[in-house]
């Protein structure tokens, strides 16, 4: 590939609205055992890291939404956010 | 002839033989398939059995979907052939898109392992051909991830289409509208949580999953429909 940077992809997928998420309720149950009466709409899911090869930041979106859509996250139960940055540049 | 089922192997299935030993004590041939196989022709029927493909990393089926083996499972399926998905083979068969909806975690975050009381709805699909609409069996499920979802939208097409092919008499994970079983719009791929293969002989305490092993071996001798 002519002309590639390096980015630095993060993917988010949380369960969508609407879908029940036993884990974030779980969660929100066991607070008040802290003390912490007050934290609400508590969501579990996971976040993924990876570097990839593009030619500019809108490519690497592009790349890293393919990623995130085809395999990272199932639409039917879940939704992705994706940020990029380029490699070696602060979160 | 005697029926040729392949039965799908991916690294991690674990219920390959169960079935096997299911398909053979009902007379059919049945043959293990690995998931890097290409091709799935010469088969009458496919069974994608339980277990962990790849792990289940990510997500069940997440990984499987992208193994060989899947695009000869589609192609078969288009052509009108006979696929059944049991448990981690339903969760595969949902995230290749073969059929609607997702397995996500059971109610309450509970692994259940139990026998569970099915009632047959319908008796037109590749495996409950002939079953009685009403019939009640008592069959194993033995999963984590198997409460069935989908968006409003598709439960009511699979609803309306009579796509819903068998439900919980009562309710083991929360699963939408009791659901415990769908096929695709050619009701030739079904799916489902329980394990017919685990209630296929005395010893293991219910024989009940021989009637629906059976229709599929009946579905499987019966040549698919030309186009």
């Amino acid at each position: 590939m002519a002309d590639t940077r390096q980015f630095s992809v993060q993917v988010e997928v949380l369960l969508r609205d609407g879908i029940a998420d036993p884990q974030g309720a779980t969660i929100e149950r066991a607070l008040p055992a802290l003390g912490l009466e007050g934290v609400t709409a508590v969501r579990a899911g996971k976040s993924f890291r990876f570097d990839l090869a593009a030619t500019d930041e809108s490519d690497a979106l592009a790349q890293a939404s393919v990623v995130a859509d085809r395999l990272l996250a199932n639409p039917v139960i879940e939704e992705s956010q994706v940020t990029v940055r380029p490699a070696g540049t602060a979160a | 002839m005697a029926p040729r089922v392949g039965v799908v192997l991916f690294p991690g299935t674990n219920c390959e033989y169960d079935a096997l030993h299911a398909v053979e004590r009902l007379g059919g041939t049945a043959e293990l398939l690995w998931h890097g196989a290409t091709s799935a022709s010469g088969y009458d029927a496919l069974i994608l059995p339980g277990g962990f493909a790849h792990g289940d990393y990510l997500r069940p089926g997440a990984i499987a979907r992208f193994s060989p083996v899947m695009d000869a499972v589609a192609a078969f399926a288009s052509e009108g052939g006979p696929v059944v998905g049991i448990c981690n083979g339903f969760q595969v068969l949902t995230e290749a898109g073969l059929l609607p909806g997702a397995l996500q975690k059971n109610r309450g975050l509970r692994f259940v392992c139990a026998t569970t009381t099915l009632r047959v709805e319908r008796d037109d699909t590749a495996l409950t051909a002939g079953v009685p609409v009403g019939t009640e069996l008592a069959i194993p499920i033995n999963h984590f991830e198997g409460n069935y979802t989908c968006d409003a939208a598709t439960l009511a097409e699979l609803r309306d289409e009579g796509r819903i092919v068998l439900r919980y008499v009562d309710n083991p994970n929360g699963s939408v509208d009791d659901i415990a079983g769908v096929c695709n719009a050619g009701r030739n791929v079904v799916g489902l949580m329980p394990h017919p293969e685990r209630a296929s002989d005395p010893l293991l305490g219910s024989e009940d999953g021989i009637v629906l092993l059976q229709a599929l071996l009946r579905t499987a001798a019966t040549p698919a429909p030309v186009g």
